[in-house]
């Protein structure tokens, strides 16, 4: 195990009000270390989009702690956190919330637009990670006149476009056909090897097995954390982080 | 007593953290105005409602802006320095006459410049013998002197005035209204008309006069023909004064004291002008309550564009999660918000004056009015425009702030 995680979960819990209330996160320890690609895996309702956004710190635990480069979330106040997305999260949902009547590169600029770049530099920068996940030829069409896995590619180069510590991708083959699919899993196992750190949660066990750590969630709790020996080929590019640019 | 203290639980402190959002002010406009660039038409309507609010508050001021200027220019031209002295009425309500030598002695006053009388006679005016006596169409016959057009700066339509020598003469020279009653419009072929059941030749018409309009509907003959002709000695029914008019008021303060030395509360002193003037004033009510119903229309379009926004935000959840995501703080969506509606007013409001300053000049020149596009209508709108979008979109945007980001970010259920 890395001695730095870039994530690093200690007993957290998040239990939604209610009678009774729903301990949707169950106190969860977990490590995620630079240039790691993880399947967070489970059923339906375990608990995998809680912890993705417990982890993006879209949510805060009701206990424990998460510690993002070493430093405690919980002390962070709200617009800190959301300065701490800007600069080292990225992320992919699986209805890709793009922004209708947006050209693509303008979709993906976005990503840069609270870290204060001026335009061209956002812009220069998006047509780079829009030709980094296949799409330079798509830069001026709107989310309406692109396919499902291009849309969702738009998106994925959006997450990627800051140069994230942590991409997060809460089901982002959910809403694709199973060849589209394949493609998106392909193109996450490419930013990999360049050495992107990929959190990707699915409740498909199959797409889970292809990558090289499997977590699984069931009710909230971590059932198995599994390391993949055949897929470990990725695990020494841990120098290549910020070579991604 | 025992050692124990309460325990205040101390509230943690939360950090600044060593990452900070930072949006340039030129994306917080130009995020304000996606919302606008993909709901086009949502946008133009909401837009609307202040358009019509604004355009109906500026037309109301610039075309009362262009009346205003007309009647004042009007008032320029007829003078405010004319005086009107009539009869009035004695203590017990008779009717007080004027006494004959009241002109001269009007005239005598010092900064009076000239003064003019006119007599009632009680008569008859005829187009010709086979018209019913009785049917007089409001003409009123009256003893004139030579210098009334003058002093009253009235112009001709037609034909001369009297001079000393038709004065004397049966001639008579009509107010616009009674010539038009007597259906005589010039006095090329010599028009005559039978008053009091003898002929006088007509000799002039007179332009309409605002300030007189008993002018208009009379029959004017020298005071000097109606001695002779009819054999009355009509006393003054009305004295015109014109001052100089740095003196009106003090000309006016001594006006009814001169004109009846003995009685000057049986006098009445007026200004002719000064009805004019009032009619600004009524306006000025009409105004008010149309400026009212504009504001009615601008509240309503206030409460529309809250109303869009709010639906708005609804709708945009995903959106607002998303930029949470990519790291808008409460204040970047807030703002967001409040830029996007305050924009869509501002829309509306440029549009509305556009509007307003539209109706203003054609309206103005329908009436022939002066068109007077007043600068503080444009200063108003904008500002209007600003004022209510920013107040109507605050309570959305605050809502949009106020989401919670992971609830946001989740496909609707
Ligand atoms: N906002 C919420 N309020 C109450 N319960 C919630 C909320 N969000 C999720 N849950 C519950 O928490 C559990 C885990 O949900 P979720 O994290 O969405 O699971 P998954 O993504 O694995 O399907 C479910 O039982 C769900 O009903
Ligand atoms: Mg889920």
């Amino acid at each position: 195990m890395s001695v730095n995680p870039v994530l690093e979960l200690r007993d957290v819990v998040r239990e939604y009000p209610g009678s009774p209330p729903v301990r949707a996160i169950d106190g969860v320890t977990l490590q995620i270390s630079a240039s790691e690609l993880v399947a967070i895996v489970g059923p339906s309702g375990s608990g995998k989009s809680t912890l993705l956004n417990l982890i993006g710190t879209l949510d805060r635990p009701t206990s424990g702690t998460l510690l993002i480069d070493a430093v405690d979330t919980s002390e962070l106040t709200d617009s800190a956190l959301a300065g701490l997305r800007a600069a080292r999260l990225g992320f992919v949902f699986q209805q890709f919330h793009l922004l209708g009547g947006m050209s693509a590169v303008d979709n993906v600029a976005t990503g840069l637009l609270y870290r204060g770049d001026t335009k061209k530099s956002r812009r220069n920068r998006s047509v780079a990670a829009l030709e980094r996940v296949g799409l330079g030829h798509r830069l001026d069409h709107t989310p309406n006149k692109l396919s499902g896995g291009e849309r969702q590619r738009v998106a994925i180069a959006r997450a990627l476009v800051g140069d994230p510590a942590i991409v997060l991708a809460d089901e982002p083959t959910g809403n694709l056909d199973s060849r589209t699919s394949e493609e998106i899993v392909e193109l996450l196992h490419g930013l990999h090897r360049e050495g992107s750190t990929i959190v990707v949660i699915t409740h498909d066990r199959e797409l889970a097995a292809r990558l090289p750590r499997q977590v699984t969630v069931r009710d909230g709790q971590i059932e198995d954390d599994e390391r993949d020996p055949s897929n470990h080929d990725c695990t020494d590019h841990n120098g290549l982080i910020g070579a991604t640019s | 007593m025992s050692g124990a203290t309460m325990r205040i639980p101390r509230l943690r402190r939360k950090r600044r953290g060593p990452w900070r959002s930072k949006l340039r002010t030129v994306d917080m406009f130009a995020t304000g105005t996606v919302g606008l660039r993909t709901r086009k038409a949502r946008a133009a309507f909401t837009a609307l409602g202040i358009a019509i609010g604004i355009a109906s508050m500026v037309s109301v001021m610039g075309i009362s802006a262009s009346s205003r200027a007309d009647l004042l220019a009007e008032l320029d031209k007829l003078g405010t320095n004319l005086l009107q002295v009539r009869p009035g009425q004695t203590t017990f309500g008779d009717a007080a006459p004027l006494s004959a030598d009241a002109p001269a002695m009007v005239r005598r006053v010092g900064p009076v410049q000239s003064a003019t009388s006119l007599s009632q006679i009680k008569t008859t005016v005829q187009r010709n013998d086979a018209v019913d006596k009785d049917d007089q169409n409001g003409i009123t016959t009256m003893g004139s002197e030579v210098n009334l057009p003058a002093t009253l700066g009235a112009t001709l339509a037609s034909g001369r005035t009297h001079d000393e020598a038709s004065v004397r003469l049966p001639t008579v020279v009509l107010g616009s209204v009674a010539a038009q009653r007597l259906g005589i419009d010039n006095v090329d072929d010599g028009p005559r008309i039978l008053i009091g059941g003898e002929w006088f030749n007509v000799i002039g018409i007179l332009d309409s006069l605002p300030l007189n309009p008993d002018i208009d509907r009379a029959a004017l003959i020298g005071l000097e023909s109606a001695r002779d002709i009819f054999g009355v000695k009509a006393l003054p029914s009305a004295i015109y004064v014109r001052t100089d008019p740095a003196q009106v008021e003090a000309v006016r303060g001594v006006l009814a004291r001169t004109a009846s030395p003995g009685s000057p509360n049986e006098v009445d002193v007026s200004r002719p002008s000064d009805a004019l003037a009032a009619r600004a004033e009524v306006d000025k009510n009409l105004q008010t309550l149309l400026l009212g119903l504009g504001g009615v229309a601008l509240l309503v379009g206030g409460v529309g564009i809250a109303n869009v926004m709010v639906i708005s935000v609804l709708e945009r959840q995903g959106e607002i999660g998303v930029r949470r995501a990519l790291g808008a703080t409460r204040s970047h969506i807030r703002n967001q918000f409040v830029v996007e509606s305050t924009l869509l007013s501002l829309i509306g409001g440029v549009l509305g004056v556009a509007i307003g300053f539209g109706v203003t000049t054609v309206y103005a020149r329908r009436q022939e009015w002066l068109v007077d596009l007043p600068m503080q209508g444009l200063v108003f709108g904008v500002a209007a425009a600003l004022v209510i979008g920013a107040v109507a979109g605050l309570y959305p945007a605050v809502r949009a702030a106020r989401l919670d980001p992971a609830v946001a970010v989740r496909p609707a259920a």
